[in-house]
Formats: C-alpha cells, structure tokens, sequence
C-alpha cells in the first residue's frame, strides 16, 4: 500500500517508467533484476546436463488407475534424490479413477536428467494390459517383473508374487511399498535408503510401520537379484527439493505476491489451485472454486480491480469460456495472470494427455484488440520464475499475461535446487487516489497510473463500454482512437522493457537453428549434446508473445528453420513466420498426445540434420 | 438536487423518456442520502443493459463489467476489501438470464452485498424480445406467438437456496421500495431486492397500471424468518407480493476465508512473507 500524494500519481518519464515518489520507487529496477536471476536459473539447469557421470536406469511401474502409482514414484524419486541422484518421474494416464493401464517412468542419474529416453531397463508389471504397450520400449536386457499369478505364461519374467506376499502384512494397499522394497535390492541400495523416503510419504505412525514392514518383505525377497540393475548412491546435495510442474507454478504465484485464485477445476490446470488451497491461510491467499471459468476470470479481475493481485489456472475449453473476461481485462486495461494448462483437443480430446495446441488461443482468443503477453516456462525453474514475473509484468502493463504449460510438465517431477526468492517482496503499482483522478488518464507507454477504491478520495470508474479518460461510457469518434492507441500502446512493454529472453543452447554461430517453446527445452538440449550436431543450435522461446527482438536477430541469423513443437499443424512457427518474416524451412510435429522422448529427437536430428 | 446528492451531473442519460430506470435511480439516490454512505468506499457493480447503466449516473466508484458478470466481479471486490459496500445492480435478463448460473451460486456463498435487480420483464437494449421474467404469452418481435417459456420466479429461487435477505419492491411505491433497499443494505450477507418496474417501449403488458393493479404488500403478520411461509408467497404470482419475504442472518462468505482468519487487512495491503515462503518450498520439496 502507499500513501501517495496527488503528484505521487504522475508519470516523469516516458522511456523508464520509474515513478516519482515513494510509492512508485521500488519497482522497476527490481524487476530487471528478478530477470536477471530468472536467467541464471534457467542456465543453470541447463550447465547441470554436462556432468560426465552417465551411469543412469530408467524405470518404469505400470498398473492400472487405483493401484498407487503415484504414490510408487514419489516414494522412489525421493529415495533416488535422498540417494545423491538427479530424478525426473514422468505419468501418463488415462482419464478415469479405477482400472485402465497407466505407468510412470522414472529416470535416475548421476548427471542432472530433464528428458525421457524410450528404453527401459527395469519394469515393473502391476496390470496385464502394461505389457503390450510396454514391449516396444523394452529390449533384451530389460529386467521384466510381474506377479506370476497375473503372468501365467510368461517366460523370463523377474516373479514377484505380490498377492502371496502381501497376504500376511495387511493385503494389497502395502504392495506399493512392497513393491519398492523389490527395486530396491535389484538396484542394489539398502533398506535405509527407502524407510528414509516413507517417513517423508507417510506421516501416520501406524501407517509408516506397515509400509516400512511391507517394503522389508519385498526387499528380502529380491535377495537372490540383488543388485542386478545396479547404480550406487551418491551423497545427497544438500537442500535438494522434489517438486513437480504444477508445485512450481503455484510456488511463483506466491513469490509473485498472488493473493487471489478463482478457478473452476480441469485437467490438468487443477493441482496448481489445490497447491494453493492449502497455502491460503499462511500466505494469506483467497483460493475460491467458482461456479464455471466465466465466473473465475471475472472474480479475479474483480479483485485487481480492488487491489487483490488474482490469478486463474485453466485448461483449454475452459480457456475458451474465460475469451470474453479476457477482453473485458483488455478494455478495462486490468491487470491478470492466465496459467493455462494445454491437453490435447479439440473438444474434450485427451484430458490426461499432453500437446502444445493452445498457443494460437492464448495468442489470438478475445474480441477486439488489445496487448497481452504468453510466457511458455520449459521447466520447474521457469514456471516458477515465469509466474512470479507474470504478476510484476501484469502489474506494470496493465494487460493480461498468459503461462502457458502443458501436462508433461505440470505432472512430471523433478529434483531441483531451492528456487531463488526474490529480495524484496513484490506488491501492485497502485496509488492512492486524488479528488481529480481519472483511471485512463493518458500516461507513457499507455499506461495511467492505477487507483482502487478504497484508497484516497478519487473515483476509479472502469467500463468495458468504450470510455473516455474517466471511464465513462463514450461513442466520440476521436476518443475511440486515442483509447484505442492508448491501450495498443502498451504492447511495447511486454515486447521490450518486460520481455524474458530466450535461451541459446549450442554454439553462438551457428547455421541451423532449431527453434522450440515450453516444455520441448530438455528433450531437444539433451539430443543436441547427444549428438553435437555441426552447427547447430537450439532456441528455447520462454516469452512466445509478443516476439522479443532477441527472438527475431536469432532467427534472422540463421541460414535454416526448423520448429519443433507438440502439435499438429505448426502454431508456433506460423506466429514466428508473422511476426519476424522468416521462413521456417522444417516443421518437427508430435501429436499424439505423448511428449517428445530424447530418442525420438536424436532420429529427427540423424535424418534431417548434417552430423 | 440536494447537496449530498450522489447523482452525478451533466450525464447524457440513455434511458427513454418514462422510463422505470429513472424512478430506481432516484430512489437509490434518496436511499445512499439517508443511510450518508461514504460514497469512497461504495461500489456499484453492474452488467451490460440499459439498467446496468445505473452506475455511469451516479457519483461512485464503478466496474460496469460483462453482461451477466456483476456478480462474480462484485463477490471478489468485496472479498478484496471488506471495507468497501459493493452492490451489484443490473437488468432481469442480465441476472436471471446470461447471468443465472453466477445469481444461483452467489447466493449459496452468500457475500455480503445487495444484488439490485431492475425488472421490467423485457429485453430493453436489444429492442424487445422475452426476458426470463417475461409473463407467459407475451408476444415480441422475436417471439412472435407469444412467450411459451415458464417465467423464472427469483424470489422462490433465491428463497429455495436460502438467501440470506429476499426482496421484491415497485418502483411506483417509492417509500416502500427505498425502506427495503436500506434494509437490504444494512443486512449482513447477500440481500436480493427485485424491483418491478415497467419498460415504456417495448413491454405494452406489464405497464405502470398493470403493476399497480397486480401487487399487493406482503402481510403485515409476514413472519419474514419462516421459510415455508416465504415460499408459500414466494409462489403467489397474482397478485405479486412486495415486501421483506425471507431474511435468514447467517456467516458471510468472505469472514470464513482463510485468507482473513488471521490478518484482517484488505489485500492491498499485504506482501509476500518471503521467510515464510521459502519454508513453504522446503516443506513441499
């Protein structure tokens, strides 16, 4: 809050936006440097994958919806990530409670992992049906478990009767931990290693002491196997943390200063307001499930409006019925932050899957025209910085900033060191109004310094009518054009002064550019340091719209195109195609409702690129 | 106009000449002067249709939103600051209509805010077709038979959900309608307060003299803490009961956040505890 005075309210400077007094002094300043540490967080992550260590096991646990196999990876990853590894578990699951054939794959290794590779080398069977959706990912040396009673014929198969076993410590709910107790001696850890990891899943006494039991019997039983997949522990770094997509985006929201969440749940947008949820009381957050998404995205421009910092976690039809909020949010020139969680359309499509096939919503939905910004995080480290950004970037515009994330990354999980906090704590551009006061008064940039009633003696009057300076309803041809103008005008913000770069990967000169956006990042990095490609490098685009000049001198610079991107008809390269003038000479497409695996990546590389 | 008006001056009024919008205006007007509201911490929240201009023509702070919005906008800005009084006002097509999901939902989470509903059974600024309310057979350009949709009750809904303060007023008893609007706005929770009120254009049925002769005030032995007893009235629909029909004192959405259950403070106000958060991401981690 400030207690401006009426010249606290005016704007000195076009080009700087530094505000006179000392409400408006804190802000810019911070927040080149809050970009500055958003960069070096995502080199970091980036400088992690060329560790030399490259002993690493892939594994994965399949079983039907029900049988806990979330609760299987959490548990394991923690072990692995207690055990000095870097980890990345990776879901994909079909859209129902019980039933169907779902997996996790978890990747553990002595180098930092980001990405998924196709093979496998220890699986674990829980459900019949995983084998023949397996069986493609698995070679001769990989390690098959199942339970002989459901694997009747199977030849070579690692048995582990886990009906049999589990009978005498309390039945199936403990052949999670059973089954974990079994991968750990095949990898050869101790019990310890594993018990550490349950005290941290499981907080009831009771609990904990048959799931320390359950995973006892099933590490006995692989005695005669273990350390037949092996990779040793290391020492734990300490500090590390577990977190997934979906925590990260929710954690910047705090760090952003969000105060206000409206949403209405859809896969897989949900878990960010339920993070949230549970951090509304010791972070002093509104977290309110509204009656569809119209009414969320009309809530949290309510609350801008009042002086809340509000956000919305949608996914793509409910993105759909936020379009006419977010052109209300145009016209009224309000502040709001989107997390808009891709699946797979159209329609329903696949609620559970993965794609990249909003972009041309985000960039495009909402009558009229009117500035906003699309910022695509590629990895915990990003959603957490993007989001954080987007409220500072909503703020100072006054426009509405959408984070664009998919499944793959919202429900993966990744070991990562603890985020880097900002140093001061983020609050909203708002002064306290004078008896003259006009919420659109003309200022630089578009932007008229932003009043909420409540705070001094003004009128704050917004309007989604077209209005003059005041906000009151208007149809004067001539202030139709300076409104117009004036909210245009903002976009420049959000292209330049606001912009998050992009990041190079590979060398600075370099004749082929593969061009990639959100959660493509560590798959295309990992194939290129695979491969080391002859000159050739890899553009990770954070902010896809507006296009950044640093986005547009790279592309300019290079002799060939080539967009990879998780959908089917290319939305990012047609936007790159517009708004830069360069031609994109290949498209790389995946739609399938699957993320590109490493492999997949190093092939497209072999075939199409000069090594 | 007397000096504590809150009528802003010099507006090019866009209602038409009769119009029922001007007697709501001024009784709301006469209503805020005898309750001396702070008009700085007063918002009126509306929609899109000729009622929702009410705003543009009062000397308050507005967010005159989306058609059938007001009242998702109007729960969070009283949930942001509960210092402010908010009243959410618009049309009977703008509420019960494009707005009906957000009307049934508001009141099951019971904001503290007055919801004033202009009622003239009509489409007005889309010229003229049925409203929700519009009475069975009415004809209009659009439906040209005459209406053969059941009309929408709001006050057996609104009672039906338990709505913590159900009204419904005419604008020709001024008096009347202006001692509900001040209870309604002195009443702790979500507050209801449909006002009849004729379309001179468009609705040639429901008239000034239709209204008049159609109404009658609730009883004065109206238990308005009865439920059963409020609905049975509720339902009456000739004539249309005017009056206080339920009124039902209970916890307001935004006291039971978590957000306020330690900190009081309006949300502008608050930052970030960044100790605390990096707690939070080492726990969650």
């Amino acid at each position: 809050m400030q207690d401006g005075t009426p010249e606290n309210s005016t704007v000195k400077d076009a080009n700087d936006l530094e505000y006179v007094g000392k409400a408006w002094q804190v802000t810019y300043k911070d927040v080149k440097h809050a970009e500055q540490r958003a960069s070096q967080a995502i080199s970091e992550t980036i400088a992690l994958i060329h560790a030399d260590d490259t002993r690493e096991i892939t594994l994965v646990i399949s079983g039907e919806a029900g049988q806990g196999l979330q609760t299987i990876a959490h548990i394991l990853a923690r072990m692995f990530m207690n055990g000095g590894l870097h980890v990345l578990a990776v879901s994909e699951f079909m859209s129902r409670i019980r039933g169907g054939s779902n997996s996790v794959t978890l990747r553990a290794a002595h180098r930092s992992v980001r990405a998924l590779n196709e093979h496998i080398d220890l699986c674990v069977l829980l459900d019949k049906k995983a084998l023949q959706r397996l069986r493609g990912r698995c070679a001769a040396d990989t390690i098959l478990i199942g339970d002989p009673a459901i694997f009747v014929d199977e030849m070579g198969m690692f048995p582990l009767p886990l009906k049999e076993l589990s009978a005498n410590i309390g039945g199936a709910m403990y052949n999670n931990s059973l089954v974990c107790g079994y991968i750990t001696r095949l990898i050869g850890w101790e019990l310890s290693h594993l018990e550490i990891a349950l005290t941290r899943i499981f907080t009831d006494c009771d609990l904990l002491a048959k799931n320390c039991a359950a995973a006892r019997v099933g590490w006995e039983y692989g005695v005669d196997n273990s350390g037949r997949c092996s990779i040793p522990p290391c020492e734990a770094k300490p500090g590390s943390i577990l977190l997934d997509g979906s925590q990260a985006v929710a954690l910047g929201a705090v760090a952003g200063g969000c105060t206000f969440i409206s949403s209405y749940p859809m896969s897989p947008s949900t878990e960010v307001l339920t993070h949230l949820a549970k951090l509304a009381h010791a972070h002093g957050i509104i977290v309110e499930q509204a009656e569809d998404e119209i009414s969320a995205i009309n809530m949290g421009l309510g609350s801008w409006y009042a002086g809340g910092r509000a956000m919305v976690s949608t996914s793509g039809g409910g993105f759909d019925l936020m379009a006419e909020g977010l052109s209300l949010c145009g016209a009224i020139e309000s502040p709001m932050v989107i997390h808009l969680a891709q699946r797979p359309g159209p329609g329903t499509g696949l609620p559970t899957r993965t794609e990249q096939a909003d972009l041309e919503i985000a960039r495009y939905s909402g009558h009229g025209e009117f500035p906003r910004a699309i910022l695509a995080p590629g990895s915990p480290e990003e959603a957490f910085t993007c989001t954080a950004h987007a409220f500072t970037m909503a703020d100072l515009s006054q426009s509405p900033v959408i984070i664009l994330t998919d499944q793959y990354l919202l429900d993966t999980l990744y070991d990562l060191d603890p985020f880097e906090l900002p140093d001061t704590a983020p609050g909203s551009r708002i002064i306290a109004t004078t008896e003259d006061y006009r919420r659109y008064a003309p200022g630089p940039d578009g932007i008229s310094p932003r009043g909420i009633p409540g705070l001094g003696v003004g009128r704050v009057c917004v309007d989604s009518d077209e209005h003059d300076d005041e906000g009151c309803i208007t149809e004067d041809f001539d202030v139709r054009i300076s409104m117009v103008d004036k909210r245009l005008s903002k976009l420049r913000l959000l292209r330049e002064d606001l912009a998050l770069p992009p990041r190079l990967y590979g060398p600075a000169y370099f004749k082929i550019l593969i061009v990639g956006w959100g959660s493509t990042a560590a798959v295309v990095a990992e194939a290129l340091e695979q491969l080391q490609p002859v000159a050739t490098s890899f553009l990770h685009c954070i902010q896809i719209y507006p296009v950044s000049k640093a986005i547009s001198d790279h592309l300019h610079r290079a002799k060939q195109i080539i967009v990879i991107e998780n959908n089917a008809t290319g939305q990012f390269a047609r936007l790159l195609k517009a708004e830069t003038g360069c031609a994109v000479s290949r498209e790389w497409h995946k739609y399938n409702g699957l993320a590109f695996s490493v492999d997949e990546v190093v092939e497209l590389l072999r075939q199409e690129v000069e090594l | 106009m007397s000096e504590n008006s809150y009528l802003r001056t010099g507006c090019d009024v866009a209602w038409c000449p009769g119009c029922g919008n001007f007697g709501i205006l001024k009784i709301v007007n006469e209503t805020l002067q005898e309750m001396e509201l702070d008009p700085r911490q007063t918002v009126v929240v509306s929609g899109i249709g000729q009622a929702a201009k009410t705003p543009q023509y009062l000397n308050l702070h507005f967010f005159n939103g989306l058609h059938g919005r007001a009242l998702p906008a109007a729960t969070a800005i009283k949930a942001t600051n509960r210092n402010l009084t908010v009243i959410a006002e618009s049309g009977d097509g703008d509420m019960y209509g494009e707005g009906g999901n957000h009307f049934t939902h508001c009141i099951r989470r019971n904001p503290d805010l007055t919801n004033i509903v202009h009622n003239n059974m009509v489409y007005g600024l889309t010229k003229g077709q049925a409203s929700p309310t519009s009475p069975h057979g009415l004809v209009t350009p659009l439906q040209v038979d005459g209406v053969i949709l059941e009309p929408f009750n709001p006050i057996a809904v609104a009672i039906a959900l338990d709505a913590s303060f159900v009204a419904r007023a005419y604008v020709g008893h001024a008096d009347q309608t202006r001692a509900i609007l001040k209870a309604a706005i002195r009443h702790r929770g979500y507050a209801l307060v449909d006002i009849l009120q004729p379309c001179v254009t468009f609705n040639k049925l429901n008239t000034y003299r239709w209204f008049e002769e159609h109404t009658t005030p609730l009883a004065a032995d109206h238990d308005h803490t009865d439920k059963i007893q409020a609905f049975a009235r509720a339902c009456e629909n000739d004539p249309l009961r005017l009056g206080i029909f339920y009124q039902n004192e209970k916890p307001v959405f935004e006291d039971q956040l978590a957000a306020y259950l330690d900190d009081s403070r309006p949300l502008f106000e608050r930052r970030v505890d960044l100790n605390k958060l990096a707690e939070t991401v080492r726990v969650m981690g």
